[in-house]
């Protein structure tokens, strides 16, 4: 079996067994819930309902504040409180519409395409269960013969699909919160190529889009299947780390039939899933900071992505809530969740069994890339893909000591950059220096940190670097 | 609450390699080469590396102390110099030269230029030459003592013992020397160098734990191979390929190659840095050995290259993944405008002159 991979990386404990296995559960929402204006890159949505208005589960509150942004929708019925601030996982304070839930659950109305009766119908059923995840485990077979995506599609034009994905408010729900409707907007869709489903979940601990691998293959190829309906000549591809065989298998079965959409097994390292890494794993092709996916032909989407997709074209339902794993040993039973957005860390915590003892780190996503949080009011949204709490944080009680030159984190850098030499730059202020060695490359990994024998946050000082840098970009063009 | 959460930028976790286990990994891969030197010369080869690892760690620690700094004793680097002092001196030197040695590399190479990683060149090397130009007569004595190992010290070709010089010497000369007694560490050389073989166990046990890459030690020694391969061609040696390999195994080059010049501090950071720091260190030596006067010449090659290592990495930065096409075009445009430059200077000297 061939397996795609890249030049750098590193290998971080993994972490995925605490969940992997474990079967999605539905996290019922408390009382309130604080929906963010700003859950994507871009402007902030605007908000248009007012204190005192009833919404429903998969209402708008708020629609998009531009073309690169996206609408936000309640994930409860209940009373809309007000306009709080809030605090985002990066840590800046945002607006967010609090809404009090009323557990009444009432929806609004979607529209799923003409034939989804019998899915809809399934889904319904199962939801009553609440305990489970709200559609039992079926095989790609029997969804995909429930769907019959290719029918179903034929019925749509490529606007109907771009609008109804757009409409749904979906961002690229990996972590970065790109408006999906703008990433499938290139300026010569023709040159696309490849739409790459990234499931390499690089990150430790994380195992969201492992449990929507094997719990919803139908569900993604058939997603999959309405993106390339706006890309005629792209073939569609699977990429996927080998430490999940059982994902790889599975989709590799219900592929088997496929001609233009594959399985790219790659080879487990981290950051597999760094979008410049993973295209250049499955193309060859290099992307820089300078450049879009988009230029080298690729497009490059989350698996929960891609679900969020198939749940927007097929049953008209706008992205509401995701697939979330808690994880880490501080908490007493590490778990995959289908929660709502809105509610906050803490919540879902609490329904993980608590912890064990006070964590000393609390980390929005995984420990690689993720945000560590100051207390437990931060609230799940559209790119919470984890939540992660660890008993011993060892980064606060690291000695940093000299640099011995050893040249591991440019043996470890993806970007192939020299980043104990950028680290200085950054030190020193020497901006201009730090420009010219390619310092605005780095997408920060954290893979030069987490090599460092001699304990230097060198990604955080890189990082650093290119935010002066680019601060200073923007006043010079102001 | 919550006061115990602790706020930091990510990554929230670090791999398991910190400079103290590198340090302990090269102790460790050293013990061979010292257990050859010492089965070979006797117990006063074991005193001499026992004195200069006790006097190097020593003086690192007294000069912190006197400096107020704080005492990085514990990082194991001090330890490595003073063994590999210990490893290159004559086995029955007198005790008070491996001291003065590594005093000289903590304090003056490494302590005042600023500690770990702030040396410009290898300490253990720097002390050796000082100590070869200093003590030059003491330094290049060689007289084997009570060691268990049976040595030989006559060259098999002639009738000559060998006394007082080392199988380079004779080299030197196109004799061949006898490759077995090279290669196990049955000669006379300096106490951790004697022995190819356990250097080489050393090297590849570094290797494996990834704590070096095969990049240096591999460009040097080949480079070197190849030079003296085509020397020993066209001088005419007897049997070319033998006296290459024992070229390789003599003096101080394979303890040079696999634990001197991958000295982390005093060589390059970047992948192409290292090939071409390794093969100027083969060519280098080679000059040193095959044309200069003397027979040695590792240790100046080492130390003389250490300090072109900011040039060479400079000149060897990667450039960033995608950016190939960008750096070229960049390139062009410097050069189109140089061009535009020239041609507006040489229009307005026109005009002047008009």
């Amino acid at each position: 079996m061939r397996r795609f991979t890249f030049r750098g990386g590193v290998h971080p404990y993994e972490g995925k067994e605490l969940t992997a296995e474990k079967p999605v559960r539905v996290l019922e929402a408390g009382e309130e819930l604080a929906f963010l204006l700003s859950q994507h890159i871009g402007a902030p949505a605007k908000s248009i309902v007012k204190k005192g208005d009833r919404v429903l589960v998969g209402q708008m509150i708020a629609e998009a504040g531009g073309f690169v942004s996206a609408p936000v929708f309640s994930s409860v019925s209940g009373t809309v409180k007000g306009i709080e601030k809030r605090r985002s996982a990066p840590g800046a304070l945002v607006d967010a519409i609090v809404v009090t839930n009323d557990f009444a659950y009432e929806k609004a109305p979607t529209q799923p395409l003409p034939g989804m009766e019998a899915y809809c119908k399934l889904r319904e059923t199962n939801q009553a269960d609440r305990s489970e995840y709200n559609l039992v485990t079926r095989s790609a077979e029997e969804s995909l013969a429930l769907i019959r995506p290719d029918e179903r599609l034929s019925l749509l034009s490529a606007g109907d699909v771009m609008e109804r994905i757009r409409k749904a408010g979906i961002v690229g729900m990996g972590g970065a919160g790109f408006p999906t409707h703008v990433k499938l907007s290139p300026s010569d869709p023709e040159k696309i190529d490849y739409i790459l489903v990234n499931g390499s979940e690089c990150e430790p601990y994380v195992t969201c889009d492992y449990r929507l691998m094997c719990d919803r293959p139908g569900e993604l190829i058939a997603g999959l299947k309405a993106v390339l309906k706006l890309f005629g000549s792209a073939k569609g591809a699977f990429c996927i780390e080998d430490n999940k065989p059982k994902a790889i298998q599975i989709l590799t079965d219900a592929l088997r039939h496929e001609e233009t959409i594959y399985v790219a097994p790659c080879r487990t390292k981290y950051p597999e899933g760094a979008e410049r890494n993973l295209i250049k794993a499955i193309t060859g092709r290099d992307v820089n900071s300078k450049m879009l996916p988009a230029d080298a032909g690729c497009i490059v989407m989350n698996v929960s992505t891609i679900f969020a997709i198939f749940e927007a074209v097929f049953l008209g339902q706008p992205l509401y809530r995701r697939i979330l794993t808690i994880s880490g040993d501080a908490v007493v039973n590490p778990e995959n969740f289908l929660v709502p957005t809105g509610v906050t860390f803490g919540e879902v915590a609490e329904k993980a069994g608590g912890f064990l003892q006070t964590p000393e780190k609390l980390i929005a996503g995984g420990p690689m890339m993720g945000f560590a949080q100051s207390d437990f009011s931060g609230v799940v949204t559209k790119t919470s893909s984890a939540l992660t709490a660890f008993r011993y944080d060892l980064v606060s009680r690291i000695e940093e000591t000299p640099c011995i030159n050893c040249g591991k984190c440019v043996d470890a850098c993806p970007a192939r950059l020299v980043p104990s030499h950028l680290a200085d730059m950054a030190r020193k202020l020497d901006l201009e220096a730090f420009e010219e060695n390619y310092g605005l490359e780095c997408v920060n990994c954290g893979s030069c940190s987490f090599s460092c024998p001699a304990g230097r946050p060198l990604a955080a000082l890189v990082n650093q670097g290119r935010q002066m840098v680019l601060a200073a970009r923007r006043k010079a063009r102001k | 609450m919550n006061s115990k959460l602790q706020v930091s930028a990510s990554p929230h976790t670090r791999g398991m390699v910190t400079t103290r286990n590198i340090m302990f990994l090269v102790f460790a891969a050293l013990m061979p080469a010292c257990l050859m030197g010492v089965l070979a010369f006797g117990t006063h080869a074991l005193l001499v590396l026992i004195v200069s690892v006790l006097s190097a760690v020593g003086s690192e620690y007294v000069y912190e102390r006197l400096m107020h700094k704080r005492v990085t004793v514990s990082d194991g680097s001090a330890a490595v110099t003073g063994l590999l002092i210990g490893m290159n001196m004559p086995p029955q030197i007198d005790l008070w030269i491996p001291c003065l040695g590594s005093v000289f590399a903590i304090v003056i190479i490494k302590q005042l230029y600023g500690g770990l990683g702030q040396n410009f060149m290898n300490p253990a090397l720097g002390a050796r030459c000082f100590l070869l130009i200093s003590f030059a007569g003491k330094m290049t004595t060689f007289t084997p003592g009570n060691g268990v190992l049976k040595l030989v010290t006559q060259v098999p070709s002639t009738t000559d013992a060998l006394s007082g010089a080392t199988p380079l010497a004779y080299l030197k000369t196109g004799t061949l020397f006898d490759l077995k007694a090279l290669f196990v560490g049955t000669t006379l050389g300096c106490i951790g160098e004697v022995s190819a073989i356990a250097i080489l166990a050393g090297g590849i046990f570094l290797l494996a734990m990834r704590v070096i890459r095969i990049r240096i030690p591999g460009s040097y020694l080949g480079t070197f191979a190849v030079l003296t391969l085509l020397t020993a061609l066209v001088r005419g040696f007897d049997q070319p390929v033998i006296f290459t390999l024992q070229e390789l195994c003599a003096g101080g080059i394979m303890l040079g190659a696999w634990f001197m010049a991958t000295d982390y501090v005093t060589s390059p950071i970047t992948a192409m840095g290292q090939v071409v720091f390794g093969c100027a260190l083969g060519f280098l030596t080679w000059v040193f050995r095959m044309i200069g006067s003397g027979s040695e010449g590792v240790s100046y090659s080492i130390i003389f290259m250490n300090l072109l290592v900011p040039i060479i990495e400079r000149y060897t930065r990667p450039v960033a993944a995608g950016m190939a096409r960008e750096s070229r075009e960049n390139r062009r445009l410097v050069k189109e405008n140089r061009k535009e430059a020239r041609r507006l200077k040489a229009e307005d000297k026109k005009e002047k002159d008009a």
